[in-house]
């Protein structure tokens, strides 16, 4: 036994440069799969992260259309409702375009009833008095060495001229996958400006967000609003959170899907050489195979050993990628941060990567495998004689 | 009649290999002259030495001490590149598994050392046609090395060795792969080579039967000439 | 002439190991693929917004709006802009001037539940004369003073309620569809067109988007932008249409040449492997043949380049293979959300000389990048050895 797992080592590792060539081309084609997939699951995480229970109240014409802050009470006293808030896309830009990040006007108490961000006690209470305040993500006031107390210029392209705000919270994430790297302050504040400066935008919020009490009235509360404003003005569309996320990734889908498609392909290729590679040491070897039948090896354990020795180079390969992973998803998540604010590994991956890694190896040596064990001896031996 | 010159001069030659911290000396110091027009036979068991003797008269290995002249040439003194250029106009060689480029057909194998000199395409094609047909071999000019049989293909590697017209040829156990009846026509040739057109040759073999055809045998034992 | 038989040579060689080659060059071929693919895409992104913009129209939003959507022109400041000498004059005397509304709305696809963002153009018939691209197809303009639409040919396919003859409910009307029209590749083609006070209306907006005008001498620009923009009761910003338009393109191109970069470094990775892996086996099976070129002459250099060709044709085997792969997306138009405008576009893939030669000289490195450690390692050879090899 020992024996034969020695030979099993030596044989695998041979030629060492093609070994080691074809171990690295395996682990490149699974890294370059695990990168792909968690980019992938980065842009749909928003979706996975929202909760069932909330539902997004908008103007069924677009999102560029607001709804009359008057709704509020109106959506509060429907059935099943159970907490609402509302706000404004504010698309402000800090200092440079190229330093974009997500700016929302909120109504606050409500804001953070409904979403489980971590924001420690004087903060919150120091926001929800100043008007003039804001909370950013941990993440966002990291990228710009932002502190508390500091007061953040946003230019405004929806709403025009420059707004002061002053920095009273650091929020970070709770239990969820919540986005760290937004950017909140009091609708309150932006509306009493717009009074003055343009009052027909004033009392017009972008969306509702609503609370619903028990996850399985939402499809009904969701009817329910949308009923109420039915030939009013501005109507609504109220649909999950969940799929209010989903109808932004699912806009430019066709790329994504692209993405996936030529990446499985493309790594497909990479195994195939991988596997071709090793397919071509089995072949090139005929002769120790034959050795090793007259020395009464019988076809099965012939077999066993070809199979055992790719499986060896491919599993080392899943074993390399697998320890590579993280770093690299954890360097890439950093790059990628600005656009792409939750970038998570997920466990599937591994999965994924042990049932390829064992596939590839059966697949290289199993051809080979078997034509090396059917060979008769005598003629064997005469080729390499 | 005149005594014909020397083709090769070696003096006190030796050489050893490094494997794992060992040393194994192989050559130690030989010397050894060659007349032009001898075909001289060098045998000897297993590791005596005699193909790594071949391999620096031809060129292809350095000496550790000692001078390899041949032509007149000190051919230790000469660069890398030097004596690649040599080598393609002085040497042609025969080996025991033919060497042809399974890629080319006989005729472009035959062709393939012209290649380094400056002749047109045109003066190639007649030197290859004539090379072809000494070999007997003109009808299968345009078959691969695959398609041929042992004998032929060492008869495509004669045509290859004699194609630039060169000084020396080295064969290295030229029926060592070859059935009795194939040998015998190899041999046949390198004697009419030898005879007819006057080339020296230098063959290491084990064969007997080729060492007959051979004017002059010499013997090396354990590195040393008998 | 060594050169020549070289290459001959390596062909060959490639020729007689064809799973492999065929594997090796087909793994470049994808990674070229993928290279020339997201090039093909971000200029096609910008070939359609480019060919949106007319170089003498300009086009005046509010200062800091970054599209038209967001944009807002009270009707005060509209008859402060349009009496600016330098505006052209149409045949009938009064000016080529339009002022228009743009907004989105978001429109269900046809076939599926799925929904996307469209832009709705208010306009009058100036606007359509500005635009000589935008020509109709089949029905008739709208009539004024109705809620009648026409709809672009990108839209009228593909979204709910835009065919010819349906209807459209926004803003607690009813539109019909009277026309459609095509302007070409050009953005124009993604969007609706109404009549810019109905639309006003029913949306309940005061103010204009944008105002649209060509310019007498196109040399005027410079001092008309700074008469605008240095006036202080219009807080305006002047643009070139096509500048304009060419804005709208950046992020997306730029976002679409990133991915496109960052997959082909990864798989190019994998594929260099392949190529280093095939390469390797190549010079593993043929030390004897090196041996016995080396030996009859042939300088380690002739072996070098032997090598360096051999796996250079390789990669350009796979680069050709991926190119003219990749020349058939050209047929393939791509419909998407642009990030920047919020709102759908249509456009194709467009192949250049530029990134032809791109996607190919990628391929010679590939090929190259995995030739070069063996091809060294061919020429570095002990002849001796290398003869005496199995």
């Amino acid at each position: 036994m020992i024996l034969q797992l020695k030979l099993l080592f030596k044989n695998a590792f041979r030629r060492k440069f093609r070994a080691f060539l074809t171990i690295l081309s395996v682990t490149v084609a699974l890294l370059a799969f695990g990168l792909l997939q968690t980019f992938i699951d980065a842009w749909y995480a928003g979706a996975e992260a929202s909760s069932a229970r909330r539902l997004v109240c908008r103007n069924s014409i677009s999102l560029t259309f607001p709804l009359p802050l008057a709704y509020r009470d109106k959506i509060r006293q429907i059935e099943g409702v159970e907490a609402i808030t509302y706000g404004s896309w504010f698309g402000g830009i800090y200092i440079e375009e190229k330093n974009f990040f997500a700016n929302f006007a909120i109504e606050p108490h409500g804001y953070l009833r409904l979403y489980d961000y971590k924001l420690p006690a004087d903060q919150k209470e120091r926001f929800l008095r100043d008007r003039r305040s804001a909370v950013a993500g941990r993440r966002l006031v990291e990228r710009f060495g932002w502190r508390i107390g500091d007061i953040i210029t946003l230019r405004g392209t929806i709403f025009p001229g420059n707004w002061e705000f002053v920095l009273a919270g650091i929020y970070s994430r709770g239990t969820v996958d919540l986005d760290e790297s937004q950017f909140f302050f009091h609708w309150d504040y932006l509306n009493q400006a717009l009074k003055k400066i343009m009052p027909h935008r004033a009392d017009m919020v972008d969306f509702y967000i609503i609370g619903v009490s028990k996850a399985d009235l939402t499809t009904e509360v969701a009817q329910a609003i949308d009923q109420t404003f039915k030939n009013s003005l501005a109507e609504t569309l109220t649909e999950t959170e969940r799929s209010f996320q989903l109808s932004f990734v699912t806009m430019s889908e066709a790329i994504i899907k692209a993405i996936q498609l030529i990446s499985l392909v493309v790594i497909l290729i990479i195994m195939a050489v991988a596997a071709n590679t090793m397919a071509m040491s089995v072949r090139e070897r005929t002769g120790e195979w034959v050795v090793l039948k007259t020395l009464g090896f019988g076809p099965r354990k012939i077999i066993v050993l070809i199979l055992a020795e790719s499986l060896i180079i491919t599993l080392a390969g899943c074993i390399i990628a697998t320890a590579l992973t993280f770093p690299m998803v954890s360097t890439f998540g950093r790059t990628l941060r600005n656009y792409l604010p939750i970038f998570r590994l997920k466990r599937e991956i591994f999965y994924f990567y042990l049932a390829a890694s064992f596939l590839v190896g059966v697949v290289a040596a199993i051809i080979p495998a078997c034509r090396a064990a059917k060979i008769p001896i005598a003629e064997a031996l005469r080729r390499i004689a | 009649m005149e005594q014909p010159p020397l083709i090769v001069e070696i003096k006190d030659l030796s050489k050893s290999y490094h494997r794992n911290s060992q040393t194994i000396s192989v050559l130690q110091h030989i010397s050894l002259e060659i007349e032009a027009r001898e075909f001289l036979a060098l045998m000897g068991p297993s590791g005596s030495g005699k193909s790594t003797l071949l391999n620096l008269i031809a060129g292809i290995d350095r000496p550790d001490s000692g001078t390899v002249r041949v032509g007149g040439v000190d051919i230790a003194l000469l660069s890398e590149a030097q004596l690649a250029r040599w080598r393609a106009a002085n040497v042609g060689f025969i080996f025991q598994f033919y060497n042809l480029i399974p890629v080319l057909t006989a005729f472009e194998n035959i062709e393939l050392p012209l290649l380094l000199t400056r002749l047109s395409r045109q003066e190639r094609r007649e030197h290859v046609e004539t090379a072809l047909h000494l070999v007997n071999l003109f009808d299968r000019k345009d078959h691969y090395p695959g398609q041929l049989s042992g004998g032929e293909q060492q008869r495509v590697a004669i045509a290859r060795a004699i194609i630039t017209d060169p000084t020396i040829i080295v064969a290295d156990e030229p029926t060592g792969d070859l059935d009795r009846i194939s040998a015998e026509e190899v041999l046949t040739l390198m004697d009419r080579l030898n005879r007819e057109l006057g080339k020296t040759i230098i063959m290491v073999t084990h064969d007997p039967r080729a060492a007959d055809k051979a004017r002059l045998i010499r013997h090396l034992e354990k590195g040393l000439l008998q | 002439m060594l050169s020549a038989i070289l290459l001959s040579y390596s062909f060959r060689n490639l020729m007689a190991r064809r799973l492999t080659t065929i594997l090796t060059s087909l793994g470049m071929a994808l990674v070229v693929f993928v290279l020339a693919s997201s090039l093909m895409l971000a200029e096609g992104l910008e070939k359609t917004l480019v060919e949106t913009g007319s170089a003498d129209n300009v086009v005046v939003i509010r200062k800091g709006a970054t599209t038209e959507v967001l944009s807002g022109i009270t009707r005060e400041q509209a008859a402060i802009v349009e009496t600016q000498p330098e505006i052209a004059l149409g045949a009938e005397g009064q000016p080529l001037l339009a002022r228009e509304v743009v907004v989105l709305i978001t429109l269900q696809r046809r076939g599926s539940d799925k929904q996307s963002n469209v832009v709705i153009r208010g306009g009058r018939e100036q606007s359509l004369r500005l635009r000589p691209k935008v020509k109709l197809v089949e029905g008739r303009l709208p009539r004024p003073a109705t809620a009648e639409i026409i709809v672009g040919k990108n839209i009228a396919r593909r979204f709910k309620g835009c065919g010819l003859g349906e209807t459209l409910r926004l803003g607690l009307q009813e539109w019909r569809v009277c026309g459609l029209f095509d302007a070409g590749n050009s953005g124009f083609s993604s969007e609706i067109w109404a009549d810019v006070d109905q639309l006003m209306q029913a949306f309940r907006r005061p103010v204009y988007s944008s105002i649209i005008f060509r310019l007498d001498k196109a040399s005027e620009f410079e001092r008309l932008k700074a008469d605008i923009e240095t006036n202080p009761r219009l807080t305006l910003e002047v643009k070139r249409e096509a500048e304009y338009y060419a804005e709208q393109s950046k992020w997306m191109a730029k976002f679409l040449r990133i991915l496109g970069a960052s997959l082909t470094v990864i798989f190019s990775l994998g594929a260099v492997i392949g190529a280093i892996i095939t390469m390797n086996a190549a010079v593993a099976t043929r030390t004897r043949e090196i041996g016995t070129l080396r030996a009859l002459g042939f300088r380690r250099r002739d072996i070098l380049l032997a090598f360096l060709l051999e796996a250079a044709l390789l990669g350009f085997l796979g680069g050709l293979v991926g190119l003219f792969l990749a020349s058939f997306l050209q047929l393939v138009t791509i419909s998407t959300t642009n990030f920047q405008t919020f709102s759908e576009l249509t456009f194709s893939f467009a192949l250049s000389v530029k990134i032809a030669c791109q996607a190919l000289a990628f391929s010679l490195i590939m090929g190259l990048g995995g030739g070069l450690f063996p091809a060294f390692k061919a020429c570095g050879m002990n002849i001796a050895e290398a003869l005496r090899a199995g």
